[in-house]
């Protein structure tokens, strides 16, 4: 292998995801010589995009595996609704504009799509996904990388980055345990954001965030993001927030991915360490819901909840990973759960006491509410009868944190005296800019192929 | 309050539903291959499902390669493996009789040993049972001898088949065949349809996680070579039969037509293959099966360059040697045929017909 610290690279990339990928192709592409730095071993390398598995994409035309028609303004309409504002308009409509193209890059690159995957019909317009998703996306960007002539260092975590006078000279990375400065032209940095930093996420959150499962890569722990901050770069996004969502109180702290989501919500009750119901299961569909049940559960005590349903429910959503506590009696499912069990027995009999007649639609809003509870559950109440029953414990699963660095539609990153010369950001690191609140399925891999694209050209034009 | 200790060593089914219940909650490689919209069809699965799906699986690891649950992750998933696991234990105990399947599922030496005797009762007959005339191979092995030895070696190894696909056909809950059925599951067995890794265009082989259709491409000359070869040899007795017509066939006959390019095409379609299985990750197949396999391939290019050879040798003192040697391997090849890989393709074909029917249920 190229001796790392003796190579006068022309581009040093911090990260080895989708953005990373995107931007070292590029800029390989234009004749740059470029290392991307891993943090992460090989077989789990690639960040949170090993764990995606779509990509939003406008489109005036069916095109690839997309149907139909998916123009900028719905695609932004989508993008205002879940942000409540909180973008960059300029910048997202740029992002939104260059996905058409993105996708037949992606293809001629070594991506592979396939229709939308059974479960997920609602998407089959507006998001491509990709065969095998993530984790075979990163797999064909490296091996395309590779055919480059891009070299790639794993197991090599960032450790400092050197700029003097806003120009960016060289990274000390810690490789196989050594320190090793690298020097280079131009730093594109695609390392993510900070959620695997449990302490970072305590500070920022509160401590309760110590329960929080994180859902991606344990990798993410925002070293470059910090060290650019403390060098006043400007940020973007809430520094207390991160997106989480309800997921499988059992799952593993780290990367338990997709797995590891619970869709049973909207057909149980939901109750708390005590034994209590604490908000509506049944506000809306659980595409729209499951973003909010994350902060719910960080809420309650001990952050942890249990969704709980009867016999007649059991098949109504996707299957999941663990399979749920089953006791013949709700007092033998809370004793197995950890709960008071009169108080369980108390809040399900309300429960359902307020449930009326009414026709059931697992697949629709059915306003089958309950009457006089509160809080109400306002679709989908059915009274929890027929054993056995059955119970799932909730908590909080971080996807990534909002907390970046400042960018312009070249991907640029700015300090305190203007634009770093030399310095680019793309993915989770910047995605703060666009992505202020919320989350809009496959937006996150759109930004980070848009802006790494966008890096690895501008960098490799620098050089 | 989850009591998570560590489970009892689990049989190569059970531990294929413990993977295949990881992959029907994300559903990320449905595109691949029918292995994965048959399962995402169900919620649970019975042993007979798991059977069924890892018969329809043809190890082309693209699930592997792009799983993010691969070891070192906790779930250790490798489900081109444990399917192929369960695909020998389940010959194992469908072939009839029962223990042979054991020992050439397993045994590349026990196969060689058959190749050696088949090989050996040829010379004994072509010595021992030498005609007193005859023209071309009849010279030296009669044709009424021929069919003494191949007829039965031919179709006892079919019944015997046939027995354990009716154990298969039970355990995985099919139906009525029909016509439909047939051919949907035809076109996918004659274009490998399995192999070809959807919208990836290939299968991950012999180069980690880089596509490549190599492998269906060897596949495909093993198989169509077969094919070829068998149609030589009825077209030979159809010939013979029907038309009176015998052997020796000019070059441009029915049976040279088929069988040379046949006998080509397996021979390079089997070193192509075996190439590829000592370049491919073991560990993401049967390892115990490993030795097994390679012989069998070996020994079906055997079958094609023998006869080749024997072609070759028309006219020349080497006939009668190449002659025993070519029939010989063949006697092998059907013999073992129940219980080596070879039978792969009939519970293959079984199982394209049963995902053929719950695609028209």
């Amino acid at each position: 292998m190229t001796k790392l610290d003796q190579t006068p690279w022309d581009i040093v990339i911090v990260g080895g995801g989708n953005a990373a990928l995107c931007a070292a192709i590029e800029a390989a592409e234009a004749g740059a010589r470029a290392l991307i730095l891993e943090a992460a071993p090989k077989p789990y390398r690639g960040g949170n995009s090993r764990h995606t598995r779509n990509f939003r994409c406008m489109h005036a035309g069916p095109l690839s595996v997309l149907t139909d028609s998916y123009g900028e303004d719905e695609y932004f309409d989508d993008l205002i609704r879940v942000t409540k504002g909180q973008t960059d308009e300029a910048l997202a409509r740029m992002t939104i504009r260059a996905s058409e193209a993105c996708l037949p890059w992606m293809e001629a690159h070594g991506v592979a799509f396939q229709p939308s995957l059974s479960g997920t019909l609602s998407l089959s317009r507006t998001n491509a996904f990709f065969l095998g998703g993530g984790k075979a996306l990163v797999n064909a960007y490296y091996n395309t990388a590779e055919d480059l002539g891009v070299t790639v260092a794993y197991e090599a975590e960032v450790v400092q980055i050197h700029v003097e006078e806003g120009r960016f000279e060289g990274v000390t990375a810690k490789i196989a345990g050594a320190e090793t400065r690298i020097e280079g032209g131009a730093l594109i940095l695609a390392s993510g954001g900070f959620q695997a930093d449990l302490d970072w996420l305590a500070r920022a959150w509160g401590p309760s965030a110590k329960n929080f499962l994180i859902r991606g890569t344990p990798y993410n722990r925002g070293v470059p993001l910090k060290q650019m901050l403390d060098k006043g770069a400007d940020s973007v996004g809430d520094p207390t927030q991160c997106h989480a969502v309800a997921i499988d109180g059992r799952a593993a702290k780290f990367d338990g991915g997709i797995v590891t989501r619970l869709d049973c919500v909207p057909f149980s009750i939901v109750v708390n360490r005590d034994g209590d119901r604490f908000y509506d299961e049944g506000e809306d569909v659980w595409p729209k819901r499951y973003a909010i049940w994350g902060r719910l559960v960080a809420a309650q005590p001990d952050q942890v909840a249990y969704s709980i349903i009867d016999n007649k429910s059991r098949d109504l959503f996707m299957p999941s990973v663990y399979p749920p506590i089953k006791a013949d009696t709700l007092e033998g499912l809370a004793q197995q759960l950890g709960l008071p069990g009169n108080k369980l027995r108390e809040t399900v009999d309300a429960f359902n006491a307020a449930c009326r007649e009414g026709d059931f639609h697992p697949t629709e809003l059915d306003g089958l509410s309950t009457e006089g509870l509160t809080p109400a559950k306002t679709n989908w109440a059915r009274p929890i009868i027929e054993p056995p029953f059955f119970g799932y414990s909730l908590r909080p699963g971080v996807t990534f944190t909002y907390l970046g660095l400042k960018v312009d539609e070249t991907a640029r990153v700015s300090g305190p005296h203007g634009r770093f010369d030399n310095i680019w950001a793309a993915g989770e690191i910047m995605a703060g800019s666009i992505l202020g609140q919320g989350y809009l399925a496959g937006f996150g891999m759109t930004i980070g192929t848009v802006f790494g694209r966008i890096a690895g050209q501008e960098a490799a034009a620098h050089v | 309050m989850f009591d998570q200790t560590p489970p009892p060593a689990l049989s190569a089914t059970d531990e294929a539903r413990r993977q295949m219940e990881i992959c029907n909650a994300c559903r990320y490689c449905e595109g691949y291959c029918a292995v994965f919209p048959s399962a995402f069809s169900q919620r649970a699965f019975s042993d007979g499902d798991i059977i069924q799906l890892a018969s329809l699986c043809h190890n082309c690891r693209g699930c592997y390669y792009a799983c993010q649950y691969t070891e070192p992750h906790e779930f250790a998933l490798n489900l081109p493996r444990a399917l192929a696991e369960v695909r020998v234990e389940s010959w194992d105990r469908f072939a009839w009789p029962g223990g042979f399947a054991r020992l050439f599922q397993r045994s590349g030496g026990a196969l060689a040993v058959a190749l050696v005797l088949g090989i050996a009762a040829l010379f004994w007959a072509v010595s021992a049972l030498a005609p007193a005339s005859g023209d071309g191979f009849y010279a030296y092995l009669s044709h009424g001898i021929m069919v003494a030895i191949f007829a039965p070696a031919f179709l006892l190894p079919l019944a015997a088949i046939a027995v354990g696909l009716r154990r298969y056909w039970g355990e995985v809950g099919g139906e009525r065949i029909r016509w439909a059925h047939l051919t949907a599951a035809m076109a996918d067995a004659a274009t490998l349809r399995n192999l070809s890794g959807g919208a990836a265009g290939g299968c991950n082989f012999e180069q980690g996680d880089r596509y490549s259709q190599a492998r269906r491409h060897a596949h495909q000359a093993v198989f169509w070579g077969f094919l070829l070869c068998f149609a030589s040899t009825s077209s030979g007795t159809v010939l013979h039969y029907g038309f009176d017509i015998q052997a020796p066939y000019g070059l441009f006959s029915l049976p040279k037509l088929l069988g040379l390019p046949g006998g080509f095409l397996l021979s390079v379609g089997a070193v192509g293959l075996i190439a590829l299985k000592f370049k491919a990750d073991p560990k993401l197949g049967a390892p115990a099966v490993w030795g097994g396999e390679v012989a069998f391939v070996a020994l079906l290019g055997f079958t094609g360059l023998t006869g080749l050879a024997l072609y070759g040798a028309t006219g020349t003192a080497l006939v009668a040697p190449l002659l025993a040697l070519h029939l010989g391997t063949v006697l092998a090849f059907f013999l073992t045929t129940p219980y080596s890989k070879m039978v792969h393709g009939f519970y293959r074909m079984a199982a394209l017909i049963r995902d053929a029917q719950r695609k028209s249920a």
